[in-house]
Parts: C-alpha cells; sequence; structure tokens
C-alpha cells in the first residue's frame, strides 16, 4: 500500500499535476505513512526525475516550477507533521534573495529561487526594489548561509557593492557568503566588489550555492 | 556630417498579419482586462490623474480599473501624426505612416572594442564613438542610447549619455534609460538649452522618449512619472512592452499580445488624460522567453509576428509606432544574427513600423559591436531596396530598349542602363568576388565592417555644437549633480 502511494507522487510530480500532489500527500497521512517516508520515496525521487529530464532537455522550465509547486504543496501538509515528530528536512543551505534598490527586474532572480528551492535551498526571496536595510534586517533576523544579489541595470549594479559593504558595518560579512547575478554582472565586477560568488544563469547558481556552504 | 537619411519610404510590399475582426477581438479583450483585472501604476501622480477620469483605483495594491470608454476617449486625443525633429532640418524624421525609420539598439553594457577586440565595459567615450559611427551611417536614421557610460556616476549617468550623443551628430536622439522625475527634467533643461527655448523644443522635439512597462500588467513608478514630465515638455513619449510568452505573459501568441497591448494603451491614456494632445507613441519588443532557459531571446518566429502585430495594433490606435527589431540574440556576427535580424526587420516593416530598434547590440542587446552596426546598416540598406517594389510605367517597362537590343546581345551599351543603373542594389559586405579571389585571404563582411568602422572612427569627427553650448550643457549636469549626489 505504501508502495502504491509513492509510485502515485513519484508520478504526479512527474506528471506536473500538483493537485494530484496534495491529494496522495493527504491520503498517504490518512493513512498511517511517515511523513518522512513520504518525502523520501514518494516525492524526492519524482523532484529527481524532472530535474533529470530537465538537465536532458526533455523537459522545460514550466515542468520544472509546476513539479516544484506540487512539492511545495505537499509540504504545506507535511511540515507541521514533521514538527510534531521533531523532525526536519536537511536543507541544503539557507539563501536570502532578493534584486537591489532600484531595479524592478524580476524573472532571473525568481527562476534563481526556483532552482535553489528545487535543489535542497530554503529560499527566502525579498522581490524586487529591496532596500539595502531591508537585506541587513533578513540577515540579522535568519542569520543565512548565503544572500543572493540580482541586478539588471548597471545603474543599480553598484547596490550589490553598498550591500556587501552594509554586511560588513553590521558584522555578518564573515558570517555569511555573498553572491552576485544579472545580466549586466560578470565575474570581473564579483571581483571586484568582493563577493563571494558568480553565475551567469540560475543552474550555475546552484552549483555555486554548493560550493559556498561546503566551504 | 550627413544630410540625408536613408529611410524606407512608401513601400510598395505589404502584409497581412490581423484582420479587422481579429484586431478588435483583440482590443476588446484588451479592455476588458483593463477594466476587470486593472493594470499597477505604483505612483500616487498617476493614481491621481486615473481617478479623476473615473477609474476605480486600490491605493494599497497601487491598481487601477480604467472603464473601456475611458481609455477610447483617451486615445482618441493623441496626435496620429508628428515629426522627430533633428538639430540639422535636412534630418528630421516625419512619423506619418509613410516612413520606417532605423535606430540604434539600446543600453548595452559591454563593447567589443573596434582596434583591440576587447570585450569590455562600455564608457562615455565609446558612447560618443558609437555616436559618431552612427551618425556616418546613412541608414540610421536616429540615435538610442546605445550603450552605457559605465564612468559617469548613476544618478547623472544617462545625461551624460545625451551630452556624448549630442556633441557629435544632429540626428534625432531617442533616451531610454531615464527612469525618474529629476533626471527627465533636468535631461528637458539641456534639451531647452539645444533648441533655443521651450516652445522651440515643443515645436521641434529634438529628444524624445521611451520608457518600459513592467509586464504582466504594470507599469514602473519612476518610468510613469520620467514620462508625464517628458509629455509636459511636448516630447514624444512611448510606452514599450516586452511581454514574453510563458514567463511574463501566456504563452499563446494573442494572449500575449493583450497583455502587452493592456499595458501599452494603459499608460498612453495616462499620458492623454494628463496632457490631451501630447505626441505619444506604442512601442514593443514582444518575444517568446526561452523554454529551457527563460531567457529573453531577442529573435525567433513569434518576435517576427509581434513585430507584425503590434503595428496592426498601433493603425488600429492610431498612433506612431516603435518596434524592436535587429537586437538579435547571437553571440558574435554570424549566421543567426543575420536571419534574426533579417527576418524581424522585414516582418516590422512590411507592416510600416515608424521607428525600428535596434541596430548594433548582440547577445540581447548586451553587447555592441561596431560589425555588427556595420552589418545591420547593410541588411537595412537591402530592406530600403526590396520595399521600393517594382515600378511598372512605360520607363520601366523599356520597351525601346528591349526593341533595339532585340533577341542577343545584352543591355550593357545602353543608354537606358548607364541611366537607371544606380538604382541598382550594390553590396558593401555581401562577397561577389571569384571564388580564387576569396580564397587568397579567406576574408568577408565581418573583416571588411570592422575596417570600416575602424576607418570611421579613425577619420570622422563630427562636431555637432558649439563651445558655449557645450559649455552650458556641462554647467546643466553639474548643477544636476550637485543637487542630486547622494
Ligand atoms: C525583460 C526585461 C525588462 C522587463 C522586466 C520584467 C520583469 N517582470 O522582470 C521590464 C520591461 C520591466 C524592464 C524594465 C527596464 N529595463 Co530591462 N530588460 C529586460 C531584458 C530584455 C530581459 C531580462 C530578463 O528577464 N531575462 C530573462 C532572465 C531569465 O535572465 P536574467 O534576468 O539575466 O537572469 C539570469 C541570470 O542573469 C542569472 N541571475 C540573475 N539574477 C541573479 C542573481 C544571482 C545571485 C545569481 C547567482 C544569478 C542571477 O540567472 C538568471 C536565470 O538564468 C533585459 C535584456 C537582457 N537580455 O537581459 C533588459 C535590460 C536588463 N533592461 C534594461 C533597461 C535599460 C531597462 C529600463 C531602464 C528601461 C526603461 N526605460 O524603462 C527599465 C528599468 C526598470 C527598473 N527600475 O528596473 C537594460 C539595462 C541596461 C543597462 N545599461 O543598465 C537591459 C540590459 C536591456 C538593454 N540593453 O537596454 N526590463
Amino acid at each position: 500500500m505504501s508502495q502504491e502511494f509513492f509510485a502515485k507522487l513519484t508520478q504526479s510530480l512527474v506528471d506536473g499535476d500538483p493537485d494530484a500532489t496534495f491529494e496522495y500527500t493527504k491520503g498517504a497521512l490518512a493513512a498511517g505513512i511517515e511523513p518522512m517516508e513520504i518525502i523520501k520515496k514518494g516525492l524526492i525521487p519524482g523532484m529527481n526525475i524532472v530535474g533529470d529530464k530537465f538537465s536532458s532537455g526533455e523537459y522545460f522550465l514550466p515542468d520544472l516550477i509546476i513539479a516544484a509547486d506540487g512539492m511545495q504543496k505537499a509540504m504545506v501538509l507535511l511540515e507541521p507533521e514533521l514538527l510534531k515528530r521533531n523532525q526536519a528536512v536537511e536543507s541544503a543551505g539557507t539563501v536570502i534573495l532578493g534584486t537591489v534598490k532600484g531595479d524592478i527586474h524580476e524573472i532571473g532572480k525568481s527562476l534563481v529561487g526556483t532552482m535553489l528551492s528545487a535543489n535542497g535551498f530554503k529560499v527566502h526571496d525579498l522581490g524586487v526594489d529591496v532596500a539595502i536595510e531591508t537585506f541587513i534586517q533578513k540577515a540579522t533576523e535568519i542569520k543565512p548561509d548565503i544572500i543572493g544579489l540580482s541586478a539588471l541595470l548597471t545603474t543599480t549594479m553598484v547596490n550589490q557593492r553598498e550591500v556587501i559593504k552594509a554586511l560588513a558595518n553590521a558584522g555578518l560579512r564573515n558570517k555569511i557568503k555573498v553572491m552576485v547575478g544579472g545580466a549586466p554582472v560578470t565575474r570581473s565586477w564579483a571581483e571586484e566588489i568582493g563577493a563571494d560568488g558568480y553565475a551567469e544563469d540560475a543552474m550555475g547558481a546552484v552549483q555555486i550555492a554548493r560550493q559556498l556552504v561546503s566551504k | 556630417m550627413p544630410n540625408k537619411i536613408r529611410s524606407v519610404h512608401d513601400p510598395r510590399i505589404s502584409l497581412n498579419i490581423l484582420s479587422k475582426e481579429d484586431i478588435e477581438k483583440i482590443h476588446t479583450a484588451t479592455l476588458d482586462i483593463i477594466e476587470s483585472v486593472g493594470v499597477r501604476f505604483p505612483s500616487h501622480k498617476a493614481l491621481d490623474i486615473l481617478e479623476a477620469n473615473h477609474a476605480v483605483v486600490d491605493r494599497e495594491k497601487m491598481i487601477a480599473k480604467i472603464p473601456g470608454e475611458v481609455i477610447e476617449e483617451a486615445l482618441s486625443k493623441a496626435p496620429p501624426n508628428y515629426t522627430l525633429a533633428a538639430l540639422e532640418p535636412a534630418l528630421d524624421l516625419p512619423l506619418d505612416g509613410t516612413y520606417s525609420h532605423l535606430g540604434t539598439d539600446g543600453c548595452g553594457v559591454e563593447i567589443l572594442d573596434a582596434f583591440t577586440g576587447e570585450r569590455r565595459r562600455t564608457t562615455k567615450q565609446d558612447v560618443s564613438d558609437v555616436a559618431r559611427v552612427a551618425d556616418y551611417l546613412d541608414e540610421i536614421a536616429f540615435h538610442w542610447v546605445p550603450i552605457s557610460a559605465q564612468d559617469c556616476p548613476p544618478y547623472s549617468r544617462s545625461l551624460h549619455e545625451l551630452e556624448a550623443i549630442w556633441k557629435v551628430s544632429k540626428k534625432h536622439l531617442q533616451t531610454e534609460s531615464i527612469i525618474n522625475e529629476n533626471e527627465m527634467q533636468t535631461a528637458i533643461e539641456m534639451a531647452v538649452a539645444i533648441a533655443g527655448g521651450k516652445d522651440a523644443l515643443r515645436q521641434r522635439p529634438i529628444l524624445s522618449v521611451m520608457q518600459c512597462t513592467t509586464s504582466p500588467l504594470s507599469h514602473d513608478g519612476g518610468s510613469l512619472e520620467a514620462g508625464l514630465v517628458a509629455a509636459e515638455a511636448g516630447l514624444p513619449i512611448g510606452y514599450m512592452t516586452m511581454a514574453s510568452c510563458a514567463t511574463t505573459g501566456p504563452v499563446t501568441l494573442a494572449g500575449n499580445l493583450v497583455v502587452g497591448n493592456a499595458e501599452v494603451i494603459s499608460a498612453l491614456a495616462l499620458m492623454e488624460m494628463a496632457y490631451p494632445g501630447c505626441p505619444v507613441y506604442y512601442a514593443a519588443a514582444q518575444t517568446a522567453a526561452d523554454l529551457r532557459t527563460g531567457a529573453y531571446t531577442g529573435g525567433g518566429p513569434e518576435d517576427f509576428l509581434f513585430g507584425a502585430a503590434t503595428n496592426r495594433l498601433a493603425d488600429f490606435y492610431n498612433v506612431p509606432l516603435s518596434m524592436g527589431a535587429f537586437a538579435t540574440g547571437a553571440k558574435e556576427p554570424g549566421w543567426q544574427s543575420a536571419v534574426e535580424n533579417s527576418l524581424s526587420a522585414f516582418m516590422a516593416v512590411s507592416t510600416l513600423s515608424d521607428m525600428l530598434l535596434g541596430a548594433g547590440l548582440l547577445h540581447g542587446s548586451r553587447i555592441l559591436s561596431y560589425e555588427m552596426l556595420m552589418l545591420d546598416a547593410e541588411i537595412w540598406s537591402i530592406l530600403c531596396a526590396t520595399f521600393e517594389g517594382i515600378i511598372v510605367d512605360e520607363e520601366n517597362l523599356a520597351l525601346d530598349v528591349i526593341r533595339s537590343v532585340g533577341p542577343g546581345g545584352n543591355f550593357l551599351a545602353q543608354k537606358h542602363t548607364k541611366k537607371h543603373m544606380n538604382e541598382r542594389w550594390l553590396p558593401r559586405y555581401m562577397d561577389r568576388r571569384p571564388y580564387n579571389v576569396w580564397e587568397q585571404k579567406k576574408d568577408g563582411a565581418r573583416e571588411w565592417a570592422l575596417q570600416d568602422a575602424q576607418r570611421i572612427l579613425r577619420e570622422y569627427h563630427p562636431q555637432a555644437l558649439d563651445e558655449k553650448l557645450i559649455a552650458e550643457l556641462d554647467r546643466i549636469i553639474k548643477a544636476h549633480e550637485d543637487k542630486f549626489k547622494p
């Protein structure tokens, strides 16, 4: 019976049917299956298949995002159950993400967020046009492993540097890694402003994030 | 300095893309969305104007639901024709529905150095250099600020960019990088100084403005407020949608047009509510996001269709259109850039886009290449010749000449041939040499284009403004910097 649920959960993610994922998760819990089992044997295998199909070019971005949505819907049911049992899904790391002040470009930043989430990171997306102080406040509050700063305008790139400075002033710089990206951002700019990592696209962002947390 | 511009005029080829019923369906759907879902206007100034014009405004979400009749009534005030003025009247650009004018692309962040080939961040000097080459080319009718002056302070950068271009070129200038009121005010002050007064500027707007909408169904507050300042001064102002299938718009083309259309016409209507009769234009650069990366593609069949379709929409609203064409996604000039830039420009011209952007940039409007600029100009010259079409009259039927040559023989020695031969198109960069000549160096378009650009950069140093005016512009920028330095 558990096997059947696991197979259906996996399939619902592969098929991109978040409502089904939600219903099967509900069913599995009602049938008394442990939440951690549901995640490890039903959901994660599904996400892995979707990830592989995406990497091989068979699946497109919407496939990936719809699967991530299914996963999220399931977690809404699973998280309280895990909490009751004093369990937690191990996360790859915590990331605060946002597009810097003065800049409202959203798509790239959100894609980076989705890819990080899909790869096990806990992401706090602060949105666009995010004030320097907001980054610092949030960082002080949740002590993330990484802050990811997106900037798509040459006039707002400078705010990536300002956030890094403000982190230093708040005494947080050596505890938190900073990665930067966005259309006009280059590796040399990242080095110039003392960022710890740079990536040109969302997959690259995941790789950099993994490297940064393992340091 | 140049005294003529090569634009497409009275094209004899046209394209049928959307039927009258299709356009009406898109229009009705658009009004429905604007009225029932609303559009986000994150500016209280804008919301005040909309509210005074019977929009239902949610101040917290900053969303305005605007009745369809109000939109239609406001749009009916927009002038259908006007002229983009140049510092030299011979270079004026009429937007009267009979021309397509080509401009440079805008706001690149890197440049491939013409002499070292190095890819590096762009400076004010680069802005001036690119403007000199664009000024030299008859095919380039107006300037967009092609790249960013990244060595200038962010709060006055766009002013330095304008100055750099005005100093070297008398062609019309359009800015797309001013997204706040105070920089726009200073830009107008500069334009007033050059035009010789506020009224003179209003009569002959030597500067026009392009702003972006924020898909889906939103605007940027700064862009709206900057646009209002421009409209008040009588500068032509357009709003450009970049709604992209699957990311910021529906994946289907018609749906994407509706989203983009709602953004553009809601912004143009706002301008007309605030300053009835102000010159506005429709602008669009819609695309299909790449399904694997989400990237803005800048080229592809969807772009070509959007290019033609938005033209029909702009015609329907009776305002000029500025269309994002060219602007290849390719990393270097080559097969991809040639396909994308030729087809996108062809589609946009065949529906008579009044303004076309943008020659010279690679990698989705990010990297300026002088080679690309020269090659794009050649594509444009092919289009100009193509759209002249075939004139069928006595002189062109050439019966007398056909009779006198008769069967066999050739037409090379005919007076008629000599008289008309300059009408035939000649390439600058197409390789029509014998194979063995090519084989010696295996060179071609890219090398020649670069050599030409290098020559222009070395030899062509136009001066468009006198010392007094330059000093005045410097003073205005300096005052702006003193006031707004953070
Ligand atoms: C779409 C777009 C817009 C849309 C954004 C819609 C939205 N909801 O986000 C709109 C129309 C609103 C817009 C507005 C403007 N834009 Co714009 N825009 C673009 C465009 C065409 C594509 C951006 C995009 O979404 N790409 C798709 C995503 C998937 O890619 P991405 O953003 O690059 O993100 C990827 C990587 O960069 C990286 N990444 C991104 N963030 C991060 C963060 C981290 C930590 C890491 C590791 C990696 C990473 O991973 C992402 C995923 O692969 C670019 C040109 C281009 N080719 O990039 C111009 C561009 C960025 N815009 C530009 C300009 C000038 C503007 C405006 C000023 C125009 C105007 N006059 O209104 C305004 C500015 C508004 C503002 N205050 O921010 C210029 C900037 C030039 C410059 N010199 O600064 C560009 C380069 C175009 C150009 N050449 O003119 N724009």
